[in-house]
């Protein structure tokens, strides 16, 4: 979230599209409510008619997969009513930006695509630029190749009937939805969007959150109260688990993991750090230097930061490591060992039959869980023969949240502690205890093997995280945080050896600091700040909730990111009834600033989206994947053979793979129906820990599939009918819920009909609650992020 | 009902367990008093974070100083400005979670080929993993690509998981699993 939950009362219009925060989020609806006791309106545009739809203002059906249609027939009608608020749009995006002659688009593709490699040359996209290497400007927003007019050109084509036809929505519906919506341009609205893995999950799901975003920048919605682009995350701790870097293309916070062809340090700073040359852009990943030494100091506090990178792994240039590639490679045996940790992929991953299978190829694979799980006891599921399988399986019960102590990062950056309760049932232990356990085996066999395979990063490894043999969350977090290693002065201030780091301001690239995560930088300093518990405010902070005693949030306790373009280039804010920020006698106050420096048309004054290289948010956005503009391509599976913006049917770039649990079927006469899949309030992902709670489970016993009236009479289903629900790749049962949330839509001059089914549920327990939805499910990604097509896929459903 | 909505807040802050489920037949009253003595006797109060989705909601965990010292009740904090003592019923239902028969609590492994779990000791299970781990990595390790740039990786162990743990444990786990190498290394943010 560019914001957080508290500030969702600030706003004058809240959209939701792709996250229905009523059941998935309830306790965030409680903001949304108070909005709306404010005199705020609520946007709900879903498929199905959702308990959020329920309480919506306005209510609009689109059908799945068909979201960059709906915006881009959004923002052309910002465009051509003029509802932007131009003073934002021309002093905070690239919309003055003067793109390079070598940006073309034509029928559906950009320039630069390589058919045979599936991917573009994204340097064709790149700005023009200047003598003195600075991007070309239009501020009067004339130039033909300016990013206003080519985004107006690009969106000409999304007319309301164009939209209309392909999303489903009936014209007078997207005209009134758009005027509600874009009367937040006025400078002193405010909207805000909220979106959840219904627009990440999708072969164009980047795309997607591009579109909404640059909504967003033409409304001027972003840095304001009240206003942003806000995921609705799925979990605790996926804020925090990404922030930390687990993931294969980042290194804790967000510094991209070392490829092959950066073999010093050096090089890798020269790849990987952006250069401006424009002197009133901070472009702040320039630093990133000094946060890849901090970290390199932190896990290897002897070794110089140059010798320390030599022993990071390096990924090969251009290769995918990513969700939906790693079971394809372990379907295709290549691993040995396999650790699932916290998770439960044989009922969570796209096509996840598939999965199961590849876990039979594996030698051993450990699992940590607090309950049996699909993915531990796979070995024994629907269709496996225990005898044939040769994995050994290592299953280690850890304990639940309340009986440990640590903290974890909620959607709106929030660090929070929390302390333990009761200790760990039965034995179990923490998660922490059981990784330091591990590796304190594994470090103990290098040191001992004098033939070992390479120990230097093993035995080498900062393993100080424990006190008297126990995982030590303070001593993690305090490293996290970073420390001097040797005395340094900074401006007037000394600082000696051991004194925590204030800011990532103050990180070096000399090996003087560590910080096992810049970004974190600031949380745990003369005291945890994360187990804050103060809720004063001062009166401007009080009138949007600001909470800045409360925890801690990243980056620096800023609350509300990007808050620079909530106030004008004089410093004064737009909307004087919910300040962020203000420039009051020469300093700032509010919430912290994105940064110091005084405000842009001060001869000191710097640009206001300090992390792009050229200071401007980006309406065009060059380092994509898929396109610089989003582009409606349908989903891999669809309904329809064309559609009216190109004769590109799919995204050219999409991940796909190819074998034969790979089923696809698009307009296929025996899968007429998309489906979806998505949460019920009572049921928490693939149902690990929900399933094994009685009071949840009750509520909501098993697997079920919602489908229309109209669509129950032409299968002949009744509500409460077992029912089979296949799709080109498995097949599963569910009890039908017919019900007019579901309705016909009517795209391209057919009747579509859509069902949805949760994804809760899998064959372990309870007994005759179903299995996993994902049996159904497609193993087709993003191209940018690899995350799959969950959203949008083909199946029948007929009585069982 | 006559209850206004903010009276009704107050009122849920404290009793969230009983108003999550049983609707609002009751006289909260009553009910309320009488949970919080029965919450507050013989107990300790510690605070957490729900470990169910991202709103991030405060907790109250109370925790019997007799006993076996387990938890007694988990309910909303009311002074957590986010939530402001209420829960959804996954948070309301942590206590549940927690104190459940149905945990695993001891380690289980099953051989190869094996139709069943055998009970084991964490001691054994932890050498026995990092055995394999080190077999695996000695015997795959990439120290240079086709290209002959150095690589230093390993490719023959994938790792998942996870935004169920702790930034702490996050950390320590991303460190373990880069000093030996992994590349393979992917959670649920992903999906
Ligand atoms: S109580 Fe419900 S809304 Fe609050 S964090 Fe837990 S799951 Fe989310």
């Amino acid at each position: 979230m560019t914001n957080h939950w508290i500030d969702l009362k600030n706003s004058d219009c809240i959209f939701v599209i792709g996250s229905n925060p009523a059941e998935n989020h309830p306790i965030s609806f409680k903001w949304i409510m108070r909005a709306k006791d404010a005199g705020g309106k609520l946007i709900c545009v879903d498929p199905r008619f959702t308990k959020t739809a329920g309480k919506a203002d306005f209510y609009a059906p689109i059908r799945s997969g068909s979201d960059i249609a709906f915006f881009g027939g959004f923002i052309s009608y910002i465009l051509a009513n003029d509802l932007m608020f131009k003073d934002y749009v021309v002093n905070y995006t690239n919309a003055s930006f003067i793109v390079g002659d070598a940006y073309d688009f034509k029928d559906g593709m950009f320039s630069g695509y390589n058919a045979e490699k599936k991917a573009y040359d994204k340097s064709k996209w790149a700005f023009a630029k200047d003598e003195a290497g600075i991007v070309k400007k239009d501020p009067s927003l004339q130039n033909p190749r300016c990013v206003y007019q080519l985004m107006k050109k690009h969106y000409e084509r999304y007319t309301l009937k164009a939209v209309s036809d392909i999303t489903g929505c009936a014209q007078d519906k997207l005209e009134q939805c758009y005027k509600l919506y874009g009367a937040t341009g006025a400078p002193e609205k405010t909207g805000t969007m909220l979106y959840a893995m219904g627009q990440t999950q999708h072969t164009v799901g980047v795309q997607n959150i591009r579109a909404m975003s640059i909504i967003q920048l033409l409304l001027g919605n972003i840095g304001v109260a009240g206003g942003g682009i806000n995921a609705l995350r799925g979990e605790a701790n996926v804020q925090g688990s990404t922030d930390q870097g687990l993931l294969f293309h980042i290194l804790p916070g967000y510094v991209p993991t070392p490829a092959a062809s950066m073999q010093e340090l050096k090089t890798y700073n020269e790849k990987n750090t952006p250069v401006s040359k424009d002197p009133k852009s901070i472009n702040w990943w320039g630093n990133r230097p000094k946060y890849l030494a901090s970290y390199l100091k932190a896990i290897y506090p002897k070794q110089k930061p140059e010798d320390a990178y030599k022993w990071l792994p390096k990924v090969e240039d251009g290769k995918d490591y990513s969700w939906l590639t790693l079971f394809d490679e372990m379907y295709k045996g290549a691993f040995k060992g396999f650790f699932a940790w916290g998770q439960n992929p044989a009922a969570s991953t796209a096509n996840c039959g598939k999965v199961r299978e590849a876990m039979t190829k594996l030698d051993w694979m450990v699992t940590v869980n607090i309950f049996d799980t699909e993915t531990a006891s796979f070995w024994k599921g629907p269709g496996m023969d225990p005898k044939k399988i040769k994995t050994e399986v290592f299953f280690l019960p850890c304990c639940v949240s309340i009986e440990k102590e640590g903290s974890i990062s909620n959607s709106g950056r929030w660090m929070q502690w929390r302390y333990p309760g009761p200790a760990p049932l039965g034995g179990t232990k923490p998660d922490g205890d059981l990784i330091y356990e591990l590796f304190e085996k594994i470090k103990g066999l290098y040191a001992k093997d004098k033939k070992a395979v390479f120990p230097d990063p093993i035995v080498n490894l900062n393993w100080d995280i424990a006190t008297n043999h126990v995982f030590d969350p303070h001593k993690v977090a305090k490293l996290i945080n970073g420390y001097f290693l040797s005395e340094k002065t900074i401006g007037d201030k000394t600082y000696k050896a051991g004194d925590p780091v204030p800011s990532f301001a103050l990180l070096q690239d000399d090996g003087s600091t560590c910080s096992g995560n810049w970004i974190y930088a600031g949380s745990y300093t003369d005291k945890n700040m994360a187990a804050r518990r103060d809720k004063t405010q001062t009166p401007m902070q009080e009138k949007i909730g600001l909470y800045p005693g409360w925890t801690w949030c990243w980056p620096v306790n800023r609350r509300i990111i990007y808050n620079r373009a909530s106030v004008d280039p004089q410093g004064k804010p737009y909307q004087p009834t919910k300040p962020v920020i203000e420039w009051q006698d020469g300093k700032w106050v509010g919430d912290v600033p994105d940064g110091p420096w005084p405000p842009m048309a001060d001869e000191k004054g710097k640009y206001a989206f300090i992390m792009t290289t050229e200071g401007f948010a980006q309406l065009y956005g060059p380092g994509r994947n898929d396109g610089p503009f989003p582009e409606h391509y349908e989903p891999m599976e669809c309904p329809i053979p064309e559609h009216p913006f190109s004769k590109v049917l799919n995204n050219p770039t999409a991940l796909k793979f190819t074998g034969n649990r790979e089923g696809h079927a698009s307009c296929d006469p025996r899968f007429p129906f998309i489906c979806s899949t998505y949460r019920v309030t009572e049921h928490w992902q693939t149902g690990v820990m929900t399933r094994w709670t009685p009071w949840l489970l009750e509520a909501e016993p098993q697997m079920f599939v919602e489908m229309s009236p109209e669509l129950a009479a032409l299968r002949g289903i009744k509500g409460g009918d077992k029912c089979t629900v296949e799709s080109a790749r498995g097949s599963l049962w569910a009890i039908a819920i017919v019900t007019e949330r579901m309705r016909p839509m009517q795209v391209m001059g057919q009747t579509v009909h859509m069902v949805g089914i949760p994804w809760h549920f899998g064959w372990v327990y309870p007994k005759d609650g179903g299995d996993s939805a994902n049996l159904l499910t497609a193993s087709v990604g993003d191209p940018n992020t690899g995350i799959p097509e969950t959203k949008a896929f083909m199946v029948n459903v007929k009585k069982a | 009902m006559s209850l206004e909505r903010r009276e009704f807040l107050k009122l849920s802050a404290a009793t969230v367990a009983f108003t999550a489920f049983g609707g609002l037949g009751l006289d909260l009253t009553t009910v309320q008093a009488a949970a919080d003595l029965s919450k507050l006797k013989g107990s300790k109060q510690t605070t957490s974070v729900c470990c169910y989705c991202s709103v991030g909601c405060g907790l109250i965990v109370s925790t019997g100083l007799e006993g076996k010292g387990r938890a007694v009740n988990v309910e909303g904090d009311p002074d957590h400005p986010i939530n402001e003592g209420s829960l959804c019923p996954k948070g309301a239902s942590i206590w549940q979670l927690t104190e459940n028969d149905k945990r695993i609590t001891k380690v289980l492994y099953r051989a190869p080929n094996s139709d069943k779990w055998q009970v084991k000791s964490y001691e054994w299970a932890l050498d026995e993993i990092a055995k394999r781990v080190k077999k695996v990595r000695d015997a795959a390790f990439i120290a240079k690509d086709a290209k002959g740039q150095t690589v230093n990786r390993l490719e023959a162990i994938a790792s998942v998981g996870s935004a169920a743990m702790d930034n702490e444990e996050c950390w320590i786990y991303q460190q373990m699993l880069r000093a030996l190498g992994l590349t393979y290394i992917e959670h649920q943010a992903r999906i």
